[in-house]
């Protein structure tokens, strides 16, 4: 590999600038058999891997585009002209030093070692397809906590990989879902021991750094008894001519009193279309919480869900989602009970701008049988001009007269007058913007981890300047 | 020339009715001017005009701060120059806190990669808080949600207080308010006054002169001042009501 190109290019952004690609390995363009053969023998993959990547392949060729109830943009994918696997190197490295410059460069402009440093109980940093580094710090591997790139944790913990990979999303659960099993490279993989708190977030962050490039990673959760980890992703790219795929499938699972929240900062530039399949198990009593901040983008598909499988397990999805000009935010929350006295949270606001579109789309399944359960659901818009859409699709499904649901819903603006009247008091047209989203998002940033109010808060800022222009 | 607020033969219109009309006026740095007028004769229109609304068109004539012209900035410039408009409506922000926002506005006149010392801050904002009798408390609410008449005011004139112009406009800021209020609201403005402020103060009734005495008192009738004098002017408008003004404006025309 090759250190000194440095044909850095910045725009805007924090996380807008790249360098120039140097992959040693490139799986080529477009998709076929070929395609997961060479992702296979380059990772130097078991066959039973190998079999379930050429299966789903083929149900992703045979699924249809789900344009029926989805936007047609999805159309505008063009799987012959992605690149679907590009890497340095398969293997993580342990220590920043050991990371190729640029890669490492890339990671501390986004500011990755020095929040390891101030605040996080491990780290792993994904370059395109391959996790270029992965670290966790030493107190918290000696309770047994397993945290890698989900290529490592492949190799190097198959028992525990294979036991759940695939369990809480099956591969035909949607096409995107499908595609991801096939070329499916890099994401985590967590294990918590019984009994055991990590008391500081686990971070992963992706980084597109190619353009043309699909970004498939798969992340695997799984918390044991009792246990507890807070899990934080952090994605960007920099802005390309040409589209840009990013599908990831992440599967959790919390078991019998285990606590999971799975926080996600997502700052895509706009030419990516990011369809993610997210979903959790939850066994009895255990908890699972998804704060889900959806930023930038072209076109965002994303429902994280939890099953509710055992006794008095609960679920949250807590969302954020800002479409700015010319994007699409098609986000939501799935909650199917499956047990009696299970309670699940939903509250999402989205924020629309200028020519921005934003959609909830909810799914709220509680059947006849069951009784005890609760659902909340709360979907808040807010409107900043005229020209921007909101659309909300509920579909609470609640059987039998023994549970309890709960759906609010509501639509706010930003007026001119409101500008105005900030303005007047000398905030910029950007700033008042940022302050007023930031005013009706808080009431629910309040109740996310410090640093990652602060990100979030920074992200907004910089997507009204831009929208400002 | 003497620092002054200076308004020069301004024309405004609203889409395609002419509201103000060949507007002239000047306020120098310490003075206190009234203007008084019917409903509907334009003195809101003047004071967001000036301010930058983009709905009101300056057509022609100019506006300018300590001899320069302010009619070519954003509205935010325009504040930062020195301008504050205490509003006839202040709108309600939801979310956005009375700490907050004001920090923020505070924030916006700091050079770039500055931040406010917040103790600092938080022990001014209390003590004006206090002199207004605003409860400590609402330094947490949102900016003039819920808020009652007399505690938008009060707010607005918090602000003038916190930002420091070099000119305020306050737009009947005497409405809606009892008279306990009115005497707060008052004293917070006659505490400001001095060297390094000057005031427009408009109101639709003589009541608040009675507090906020001014220096001069302008009469405004159809989009332009008809009659200026003392502060017995108001109290001469209060006892012969404004149609005499009419019959003024009528006659001039
Ligand atoms: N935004 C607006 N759109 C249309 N007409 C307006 C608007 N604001 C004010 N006007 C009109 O301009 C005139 C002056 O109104 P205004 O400045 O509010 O008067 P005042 O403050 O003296 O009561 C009125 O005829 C009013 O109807
Ligand atoms: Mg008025």
């Amino acid at each position: 590999m090759t250190t000194a190109t440095h044909n850095i290019e910045i725009d805007r952004d924090k996380g807008d600038f790249k360098y120039a690609e140097t992959h040693k390995f490139d799986a080529g363009v477009g998709l076929n058999e070929g395609t997961v053969d060479y992702i296979s023998d380059v990772k130097g993959e078991d066959d039973w891997i190998r079999d379930f990547r050429k299966r789903a392949l083929k149900v992703f060729q045979d699924k249809p585009m789900p344009t029926h109830w989805a936007t047609k943009d999805l159309e505008n994918i063009d799987f012959n002209k992605i690149r679907y696997y590009l890497a340095g190197d398969q293997r993580a490295k342990k220590s920043w030093d050991d990371v190729p410059d640029e890669v490492k460069e890339t990671f501390e402009r986004l500011g990755i070692p020095e929040n390891e440093r101030k605040f996080l109980a491990g780290v792993e940093a994904q370059f395109d397809s391959e996790a270029a580094y992965s670290n966790i710090k030493e107190a918290v591997a000696k309770d047994g906590v397993i945290f890698m790139g989900s290529t490592d944790g492949l190799m190097e913990h198959p028992e525990i990989f294979k036991k759940w990979f695939g369990k809480v999303i099956p591969t035909a659960d949607n096409k995107y879902a499908a595609l991801n099993s096939a070329v499916f490279s890099g994401g985590s993989f967590i294990y918590v021991p019984p009994g055991v708190k990590v008391s500081h977030p686990l971070q992963a962050y992706f980084r597109i750094n190619a353009e043309n490039f699909g970004q498939f990673e798969r992340t695997l959760i799984i918390a044991d008894e009792g246990s507890e980890v807070t899990y934080m992703e952090g994605c960007t790219a920099p802005k390309f001519d040409t589209a840009t795929l990013h599908s990831a499938v992440v599967e959790l699972v919390a078991m019998p009193g285990a606590k999971i929240e799975y926080i996600t900062v997502q700052n895509w530039s706009s030419n990516v279309f990011n369809l993610v399949t997210k979903r959790a198990i939850a066994h009895e009593g255990s908890v699972v919480k998804w704060i889900d901040c959806n930023i930038g983008s072209r076109l965002t598909m994303k429902y994280p869900g939890v099953i509710l499988k055992g006794r008095k397990a609960r679920g949250e999805v807590l969302s954020i989602a800002l479409a700015n000009d010319d994007q699409h935010q098609d986000t939501g929350a799935k909650m199917i009970h499956a047990a009696d006295d299970t309670t699940s949270n939903v509250i999402s606001k989205s924020i629309s701008v200028g020519k921005g579109r934003s959609t909830y789309r909810g799914q709220v399944r509680i059947p006849k049988h069951l009784k005890g359960c609760k659902n909340n659901t709360e979907c808040d818009a807010l409107l900043i001009n005229s020209d921007s859409r909101t659309d909300t699709y509920p579909a609470i499904t609640v059987r039998g007269d023994q549970n309890y649901v709960q759906h609010e819903a509501s639509v706010s603006k930003v007026s001119a007058e409101q500008i105005f009247y900030m303005q007047q008091r000398g905030l910029s047209e950007a700033d008042a913007m940022s302050l007023s989203v930031n005013g009706f998002v808080n009431d629910l940033t309040r109740q996310f981890p410090m640093e990652y109010s602060v990100e979030l808060k920074r992200l907004i800022e910089l997507e009204m300047e831009g929208s400002v222009g | 020339m003497r620092a002054s607020l200076e308004i020069k033969n301004l024309n405004v219109m609203i889409g395609d009715k002419q509201i103000i009309k060949d507007f002239s006026l000047t306020i120098p740095k310490s003075e206190v001017h009234a203007i008084m007028g019917p409903n509907g004769t334009g003195k809101s229109t003047l004071a967001k005009a000036l301010a930058g609304h983009p709905d009101y068109e300056i057509t022609s004539g100019d506006a300018l701060i300590d001899g320069e012209s302010i009619i070519n900035l954003e509205v935010d410039e325009r504040s930062r120059a020195g301008l504050f408009l205490a509003f006839q409506y202040p709108m309600e922000i939801p979310g956005v806190s009375i700490a907050n926002f004001i920090r923020a506005a505070r924030n916006a006149r700091l050079p770039e990669g500055e931040d406010l010392d917040a103790p600092a801050y938080y022990k001014e904002l209390y003590e004006k808080m206090d002199r207004l009798k605003i409860d400590r408390k609402f330094t947490s609410r949102s900016i003039n949600e819920g808020f009652s008449g007399g505690e938008k005011k009060r707010c607005e004139i918090l602000q003038l207080a916190m930002l420091n112009p070099k000119y305020a406009i306050l737009d009947e800021t005497d409405s809606g308010l009892d008279i306990d209020a009115l005497k707060i609201v008052s004293e917070g403005v006659n505490a400001l006054r001095g060297p390094e402020l000057g005031a427009l103060v408009i109101t639709h009734y003589q009541r608040l002169l009675d507090y906020i005495v001014p220096d001069k008192v302008h009469v405004m009738y159809d989009g332009r001042i008809v009659k200026s004098g003392d502060k017995s002017l108001a109290l001469e408008l209060e006892s012969k009501g404004y149609d005499w003004i009419k019959e003024i404006a009528e006659n001039a025309a």
